[in-house]
């Protein structure tokens, strides 16, 4: 075992003795506690774990990577922008509203205020949306398993499932809640420490937010001795308007994503609510504005190491190197991707005959930075942190539409608490089994939906739940047309454009990342014009979504909340 | 609340929404995207202004944009008689 391997195994399993005991500590015995952990979370709390589930493999350990080199520096901005944006929305828009409105779900939001067939739509899509995340981060929890501590993909995949089973059944979302507020911290120490190392290392200036402003003339400088485009400079990788399209994909699919509506539900009050959106963009943003500045050094380090525009020789390359390109993850450039090892070992290489996979960018920084080995053990498990809230924070909302949205709605009105909680508990179950298939064989396509998947959801959940709290005459059938339609056109537009289906360029040369935001706007539209024509919603609704604009108790909310119908 | 004062808050509730809402757009789609080139001319501790906003400044205006509607919201609460204290829990 390599020094590397025993630290990561060190903090694995420290950190993992962690979450059980605290799943362990606050274990439920109601359905409140284990859909909305009692709506007793306190709002840093609540905020930490927003942040935890939120901030998924791909956050923790792609997005650098993304902005690096997928993006070439500007271009990436679309996400960092794109997954930070939308919290303004849900908090100016949907928390307080939501939170007041009450309930568990988002089904059960639009199942409340429209109507039943409604519900259905938004149950299916809330299932769909969450299984293709979850996978995704199923085998993320693989990756670094087989990278870090040479087990096999199965195995680590296993392992993770067994801890997520055990505090996710166990716990609800009470034990979901207190664990993800534990692998928040557990991640963002991890992703600061090398950041500010690396920052301290080569600027002088630790705060890497700063100091990744004193290296970009030079950076721009050797990608103009490389031949590349600056990486400052705007319009390199993507047009103006397909950064817009793609930005506001992203910003108002954040704010209909199921797994980060159902958090403000935990919050104590309507004040709570908005206090949670604010803790967790700010613990958003300490990660979301160091990811750019580890992507500059990285870049910046990664060309110097390999000789600028001079290039190394291949025995002389540093160790780093050797170890990624041993696993395939740094190949030779071009459309075959040759491995390194086909070179003979005294070629030239300089960056620009390399491909690096944009996934090792955080998980080598440490060791480019040539930080000691404890605390690349320490990225491994804040990887490991990230990807096992974000699983859970899904495995919640697929357990609790099955349970609450589907059995004790739908099937069985008169189940008691214990029977909805044992559905529940056997529902996430067997969620975490197929999550867990998917993780060991991922489909193809789970990459790509998975960036889709926030397309989708701009198109379909967030006219609807924006025009149901602020328009009280949005009706029904209104609502209906406009989710089918966004949803239908923005599908339909994905499956024709992305490469492994249609692959066709689409209209005015519009990305299948960036189709969400004309499909809200079609939502949107369509929504409005058929509201005008449909019967009116009952006046002891409209009653109702006016009463979900005040705080505090009201007569109405009261009554809903006790289960009376306002249709 | 009375009907008048109802109608009251959320005027002005609606007000602030709106006002953050366009120094959202601004800084995002404005300095970051659609301004980009002509601020990039201006360099801010070493970065180009767009860029910067584009990847630093624009996040950072978003967590001050929802911190101030969460301290304006508060106050209307208060002034309206519907604030809400912690430990106050009214779920169903």
């Amino acid at each position: 075992m390599t020094e590397i391997q025993l630290w990561t195994l060190v903090f694995v399993v420290i950190t993992f003795s962690l979450y059980i005991f605290i799943a362990y500590r606050s274990r439920v015995s109601d359905t409140a506690g284990f859909y909305v952990a009692g709506g007793g979370i306190p709002a840093p709390a609540n905020g930490a774990a927003i942040a935890a589930d939120w901030m998924s493999a791909a956050s923790f350990i792609s997005l650098a990577g993304i902005v690096a080199f997928a993006g070439n520096g500007y271009g990436g901005s679309v996400y960092l922008m794109g997954w930070t944006g939308g919290y303004v929305l849900l908090a100016l828009l949907l928390a307080p509203y939501l939170r007041k409105f009450g309930k568990y779900t988002i089904p059960d939001f639009v199942g409340d205020r429209y109507n039943e067939t409604a519900r259905l739509v938004a149950v299916v899509a809330a299932i769909v949306v969450s299984f293709v995340y979850v996978a995704g981060q199923m085998a993320g929890v693989g990756v670094v398993f087989t990278r870090f501590l040479s087990v096999n993909t199965t195995t680590g995949v296993v392992i993770g499932m067994a801890i997520v089973f055990f505090y996710a059944v166990l716990g609800g979302m009470k034990g979901i809640t207190w664990t993800q507020v534990t692998q928040y911290t557990v991640l963002i120490i991890a992703y600061i420490i090398p950041a500010v190392a690396v920052s301290a290392k080569v600027t002088g200036v630790a705060l890497p937010q700063i100091g990744f402003g004193t290296i970009l003339d030079e950076l721009n400088g050797l990608q103009a001795d490389l031949g590349l485009d600056s990486y400052t400079e705007a319009f390199t990788q993507t047009s103006m308007a397909n950064m817009v399209l793609i930005t506001a994909a992203l910003m108002f699919g954040t704010a209909g994503l199921p797994h980060v509506i159902v958090r403000f539900y935990t919050a104590k009050s309507v004040r709570a609510a908005r206090y949670s959106a604010l803790w967790a963009l700010f613990f958003i943003a300490l990660l979301y504005t160091t990811a750019p500045s580890v992507a500059a050094f990285s870049k910046y380090n990664i060309i110097n190491e390999l000789g600028g525009t001079n290039g190394i020789a291949l025995s002389e390359a540093p160790s780093w190197f050797t170890t990624w390109a041993d696993v395939g993850l740094i190949t030779q450039s071009g459309e075959a991707a040759a491995p390194i090892s086909e070179l003979a070992s005294d070629a030239t290489i300089t960056f620009t005959d390399v491909t690096i996979n944009n996934d090792i960018i955080v998980l080598a920084s440490p060791e480019i930075g040539g930080l000691p080995a404890p605390i690349v053990g320490l990225v491994a498990a804040g990887a490991l942190a990230a990807a096992l809230s974000t699983a859970s924070g899904l495995l919640l909302v697929i357990s609790s539409s099955v349970a609450n949205d589907v059995y004790y709605k739908k099937i069985n009105p008169q189940a008691s608490e214990k029977q909805q909680l044992l559905v529940g508990r056997i529902a996430m179950g067997a969620a975490i089994v197929v999550a867990g298939y998917l993780g060991i064989n991922p489909p193809g396509f789970v990459a790509q939906v998975v960036a889709l998947a926030f397309g989708l959801a701009a198109a379909s959940f967030f006219p609807a739940l924006v025009l149901g709290i602020f328009w009280k005459n949005c009706t029904a059938i209104g609502a209906m047309t406009g989710m089918i339609v966004g949803l239908g056109v923005t599908f339909a537009y994905m499956l024709w454009t992305i490469p492994i289906y249609g692959g066709s360029d689409g209209i005015l040369g519009i990305p299948p990342t960036g189709i969400g935001t004309i499909g809200m706007i079609i939502n949107f539209v369509v929504t409005i014009v058929v509201s005008q024509v449909t019967p009116k919603p009952s006046p002891e609704m409209q009653e109702l979504v006016e009463e979900i604009r005040y705080p505090g108790r009201t007569r109405l909310v009261a009554a809903h909340a006790e289960g009376k119908d306002l249709h | 609340m009375d009907d008048r004062q109802r109608q009251e808050y959320w005027r002005k509730n609606l007000t602030l929404m709106s006002v953050l809402l366009v120094i959202w757009a601004l800084v995002s789609y404005g300095a970051g995207i659609l301004f980009v080139d002509a601020l990039n001319k201006v360099s801010f501790l070493g970065f180009p202004l767009g860029f910067w906003f584009a990847q630093q400044g624009s996040i950072i205006v978003f967590v001050i944009l929802i911190g101030v509607y969460v301290w304006r919201m508060d106050k209307l609460d208060a002034e309206y008689g519907v604030e809400e204290y912690e430990g106050e829990v009214h779920h169903s």
